[in-house]
C-alpha cells in the first residue's frame, strides 16, 4: 500500500530552497534586500524587597521605532512579547526574529507548563531561549532582555542572539543601550519602590529615544510581580505628531482615469420554494444561497454567509 | 527587489480601504511589460499586493491561493484581513534564510461578527521574512518606497470617504512611482466598502 | 638526518597572509535635509538643524543654511566640514568680488561661481548638495540647485539631502501640480505662482513629514526667506497669518542695502 502522501513538504523548520538562488542575485545585483530592524532601546531592572517595603519585581521597559536603514518602517510598535503570564521579553536586532522566537518559545513554555503542571521559570525560559539560537550560530538575529517573576523570585537576563546570557539586576540591549546604560549607571539603586522603578525605565528608555536614531517615538512598559503582569503600552508619548498646516485633501476628480470596474457586493435575488412538489409550504424558514458573487461564487461553489 | 521594479500602497479611510499599485515590470531599467498587476483579491472585502520579484510574485500568489482555499474549506468560512496576514508573515518566515523577495501588503475589511460586531478597516504590511507592521493610516512596499513614504505623510487625512480616499492615495501613488526609474508604467487602484469594490486604471506617466 | 636545518630558499615562496589594506576615508555624511521653493517675487531656503552621524546626534543645532548677501541664500546639505568651508570660501570670493567692482554680485553669477569653484575640484570633490536661492536681477525669486561637482539648473523648487526622495515627489505634486486635472472648465494650474503663506506651510510641512519618517531628520527648522525690493512683508510679519508655532526674525542689510529684505523664520522640529 502507498503511504499517503503529504500535498505540502513537512513545514518543519527553515526551508533553505531559495537560498542557492538569493546568492546568485545577491552577486548579480546590489545586495540582497536588508530586514526590518528594530534599532532599539530596550531596558530592565530588577526592584522591591530590602527596606522598600514592597514585594520584588522586574520592570521592563521599551521604545517602539522600528527602521529600515534609515527610514522608519512603523512608529509604533511592540517590542515587549509575551512569553507566559509572568515571563515578558523586549526584543532588539532583527524584527522578524524576535517575534517569531518570542513566539515559539511562548509556545513551547506553555507546553512546558502543561505537561509540568507548574507555572514555567524564567530560566527555563532563557535555556529555551540560548539554546535555540546557539544552534542558529548567531543567525536568528535576535538579541533579548528576559524578566519576570517565578518561584524563584525576580529574575532578569539578557540573551544574544549567538546564545550567551547574563544574569544582572539592570540591563540594556539595543542601539541605544548606551544611552539607556547611561542613565541606569548613575542612578540606579537596589532595593527601589515600584514606582521608581518605573520612573527610573521611562528615563532610560527616553535617553535612548532622544539620543540614538535608530530608537524613538513612545515608551512602552511592563511590570512584573508575583501578583501579575501590568502592562503599560505607551506609558508615556512624547513624540506625537502635531497638526499638519495645511489640509491636503483634494478635490474630487483631481486624478485622472482611463477604465473603472465596480464590483457590488450587495447581491439581491428573489427565491422561491421549491419544497413540495413546487408548493410553498407552510411553516419552513427559507435560507436564501448566495451564488455568483465572491471567490468560490463564480465557479458556482456555494459558500456560507 | 531592484530586478524588476514595482511599488504598492494601501490606505485606510472611513469605513473603507483602498490599495494600489503601478504596472511596470522591468528587467532591471529595461521596461518589460505595463500590464503587470502586482494586487490580487483574497475574497469580496480582502486583497493584497506583492511587489518585488516578478518570479517570487506568481509562486507567492500560488502559494497563497493554495493555503487560502485550504482556510475556506477547513475552517468553512472566510479568512479575515488579520488572519491572513499572519498566514503571509510565516509563509515568508517558512524561508527566514533564503527568503522570497516580496514585501507584501494586505488590505481588507473585516465582515463584522457575534465577537466584533463593528470591525475597523485593516492593513498591514511585511517586510520580506515576514515581521507584521499593522498601521493605522497608510502602508507602503517596493522600490519607491522612499518617496510612498513621504508624499502619502503628507497627503494623508483621517477619515476620508471612499471617493477622497481614492484622490488621495492615486496622487500619492502617482506621484512617488514618478520620481521612480523602476515603478510606473501605469496604475491601478482598488477601493473596497462594505458595499462594493471599485477597481479604476489611472492615467500616468508612461516614461 | 635532515641535509638542512631549514629547508632552503624557495624562490617562488608565497607569502602566508595577504597585506591588508587600510585607508583613510576623507568624507562622512552628516544627514539632514534642505529644501528651497522660488516665487514670484520672493524665495523660501530651508534646512533642518541636526548634524548627525552614523546613530549619533553630533549636534542639534548646526547651521546648514547660510546668508550670502542680501539677495541670496546658500544651503548645503552632506558632508558638514566641507559645506561649512565651502560657504567660507564662496564669502570671500564674494567680498573679494564687491571690493572690485563695487557692487554685490548678482544671483545667477554667484551660481556660475559656485559651478565653477565645484567643477575646480573634481578629483577631490567638495562631498556637498547646495541649493541657491533668492532674487535675481528682474526681480523675481530664483532656485538653483547643484550636484557636488557643479552640474546645476534653475528651478522652481528643489529638495536635496538624507530625506530627498521623501520631499521631492510630495514637492511635484504640490508645488508644480503634477498629475493633478484642473477642475473642467478652470484655467490650467501654473507653478511659480502660490502666495508666501502657503509656500511657507508646505516647507514646514515637507519638514515634519521628512521627521516622522527618516531618522536623520529634526530638531529644528530654519526658513530663511528673501523678498523682491518694495514688495510688503505684511503677510509674513503679520503673526494672525503665521502658523503657530514659527518665530519671525528680519536680518538686517548686509551690504548698502539695495531694498530686498532677508528674514529668517525657526520651528522647532521632532528630538527623536
Amino acid at each position: 500500500m502507498v503511504a499517503a502522501k503529504s500535498v505540502e513538504a513537512p513545514n518543519i523548520g527553515f526551508d533553505f530552497s531559495n537560498y542557492a538562488r538569493n546568492q546568485f542575485f545577491g552577486e548579480r545585483l546590489q545586495g540582497i534586500p536588508k530586514a526590518t530592524s528594530t534599532g532599539t532601546t530596550i531596558v530592565g531592572v530588577i526592584f522591591g524587597g530590602g527596606d522598600s517595603g514592597e514585594e520584588y519585581g522586574v520592570c521592563l521597559g521599551a521604545d517602539t521605532r522600528a527602521t529600515g536603514g534609515p527610514i522608519v518602517a512603523d512608529k509604533n510598535c511592540e517590542k515587549i512579547h509575551y512569553l507566559t503570564p509572568q515571563i515578558r521579553c523586549c526584543g532588539a536586532g532583527t524584527a522578524a526574529d524576535t517575534e517569531f522566537v518570542t513566539n515559539l518559545i511562548s509556545s513551547n513554555l506553555e507546553l512546558h507548563a502543561l505537561s509540568q503542571g507548574r507555572p514555567a521559570r524564567v530560566v527555563t525560559a532563557m535555556t529555551m531561549l540560548k539554546q535555540y539560537l546557539f544552534r542558529y550560530q548567531g543567525q536568528v538575529g535576535a538579541h533579548l532582555v528576559l524578566g519576570g517573576v517565578d518561584v524563584t523570585g525576580p529574575q532578569l537576563f539578557t540573551v544574544h542572539a549567538h546564545g550567551s546570557t547574563d544574569k544582572l539586576p539592570y540591563v540594556t540591549m539595543g542601539s541605544g543601550s548606551l544611552a539607556a546604560m547611561a542613565v541606569f549607571e548613575s542612578s540606579f539603586r537596589e532595593n527601589m519602590k515600584r514606582e521608581e522603578a518605573i520612573a527610573l525605565v521611562a528615563r532610560a528608555i527616553r535617553s535612548g529615544i532622544f539620543n540614538d536614531l535608530g530608537s524613538g517615538s513612545n515608551v512602552d512598559v511592563a511590570v512584573i510581580t508575583k501578583n501579575g503582569t501590568e502592562n503599560m503600552r505607551n506609558y508615556e508619548m512624547p513624540n506625537e505628531r502635531g497638526i499638519k498646516s495645511r489640509n491636503y485633501k483634494f478635490r474630487r476628480g483631481t486624478t485622472a482615469w482611463t477604465k473603472e470596474a465596480v464590483r457590488s457586493l450587495i447581491v439581491s435575488e428573489e427565491i422561491k420554494s421549491t419544497t413540495g412538489a413546487g408548493k410553498d409550504q407552510g411553516g419552513v424558514e427559507v435560507v436564501p444561497v448566495p451564488t455568483g458573487a465572491g471567490a468560490g461564487g463564480e465557479e458556482g461553489m456555494e459558500i456560507d454567509t | 527587489m531592484e530586478l524588476n521594479g514595482g511599488s504598492v500602497v494601501a490606505m485606510i479611510g472611513k469605513d473603507c480601504v483602498a490599495i494600489a499599485s503601478d504596472l511596470r515590470l522591468g528587467n532591471q531599467a529595461v521596461g518589460v511589460a505595463s500590464n503587470f498587476d502586482k494586487v490580487f483579491p483574497v475574497n469580496d472585502k480582502l486583497y493584497y499586493g506583492l511587489p518585488g520579484l516578478a518570479t517570487d510574485v506568481y509562486t507567492l500568489k500560488e502559494h497563497l491561493r493554495f493555503r487560502v482555499n485550504m482556510y475556506r474549506m477547513k475552517e468553512e468560512r472566510e479568512i479575515t484581513p488579520k488572519t491572513f496576514t499572519h498566514l503571509v508573515s510565516s509563509t515568508l518566515y517558512e524561508k527566514r534564510f533564503g527568503p522570497f523577495f516580496i514585501e507584501p501588503v494586505v488590505a481588507g475589511l473585516p465582515t463584522a461578527t457575534e465577537l466584533d460586531p463593528h470591525p475597523k478597516p485593516f492593513i498591514s504590511t511585511m517586510d520580506t521574512i515576514g515581521c507584521i507592521t499593522t498601521p493605522k493610516d497608510f502602508a507602503v512596499a517596493g522600490t519607491a518606497q522612499d518617496k510612498l513614504y513621504g508624499v502619502a505623510e503628507g497627503l494623508w487625512e483621517p477619515d476620508l470617504e471612499p471617493e477622497d480616499l481614492f484622490e488621495t492615495i492615486s496622487q500619492t501613488l502617482l506621484n512617488a512611482v514618478d520620481r521612480d526609474a523602476l515603478s510606473g508604467w501605469g496604475a491601478v487602484v482598488h477601493i473596497i466598502t462594505h458595499k462594493e469594490v471599485i477597481t479604476r486604471t489611472l492615467r500616468a506617466r508612461m516614461d | 638526518m635532515a641535509l638542512y636545518s631549514q629547508p632552503p630558499m624557495s624562490y617562488t615562496q608565497e607569502p602566508t597572509t595577504a597585506p591588508v589594506e587600510h585607508r583613510f576615508n576623507p568624507y562622512s555624511d552628516n544627514g539632514g535635509s534642505i529644501l528651497a521653493i522660488a516665487g514670484k517675487d520672493f524665495s523660501v531656503i530651508a534646512g533642518d538643524t541636526r548634524q548627525s552621524e552614523g546613530y549619533s546626534i553630533q549636534t542639534r543645532y548646526a547651521r546648514k543654511v547660510w546668508q550670502l548677501n542680501d539677495k541670496a541664500v546658500l544651503a548645503t546639505n552632506g558632508f558638514a566640514a566641507d559645506g561649512t568651508n565651502f560657504v567660507k570660501r564662496v564669502k570671500q570670493r564674494l567680498e573679494w568680488y564687491e571690493h572690485a567692482h563695487h557692487k554685490p554680485m548678482g544671483l545667477k553669477s554667484i551660481a556660475r561661481m559656485i559651478q565653477t569653484m565645484l567643477y575646480g575640484k573634481r578629483f577631490f570633490p567638495y562631498y556637498v548638495y547646495n541649493i541657491l536661492g533668492g532674487i535675481e536681477e528682474d526681480g523675481t525669486g530664483a532656485v538653483y540647485s547643484f550636484d557636488p561637482v557643479g552640474s546645476y539648473e534653475r528651478e522652481a523648487c528643489r529638495g536635496a539631502g538624507a530625506a530627498q526622495s521623501l520631499i521631492q515627489p510630495f514637492l511635484d505634486n504640490q508645488i508644480y501640480f503634477k498629475n493633478q486635472q484642473p477642475e473642467a472648465g478652470s484655467e490650467k494650474f501654473v507653478p511659480g505662482n502660490l502666495p508666501l503663506s502657503t509656500v511657507l506651510s508646505l516647507v514646514v510641512d515637507s519638514f515634519t513629514s521628512a521627521t516622522e519618517r527618516h531618522i536623520e531628520v529634526g530638531d529644528g527648522l530654519e526658513i530663511y526667506v528673501v523678498m523682491q525690493k518694495g514688495r510688503s512683508a505684511d503677510d509674513l510679519l503679520d503673526e494672525k497669518k503665521l502658523a503657530p508655532g514659527l518665530k519671525v526674525e528680519e536680518l538686517g542689510a548686509l551690504g548698502e542695502g539695495e531694498g530686498e529684505r532677508t528674514f529668517l523664520v525657526r520651528q522647532s522640529l521632532k528630538r527623536d
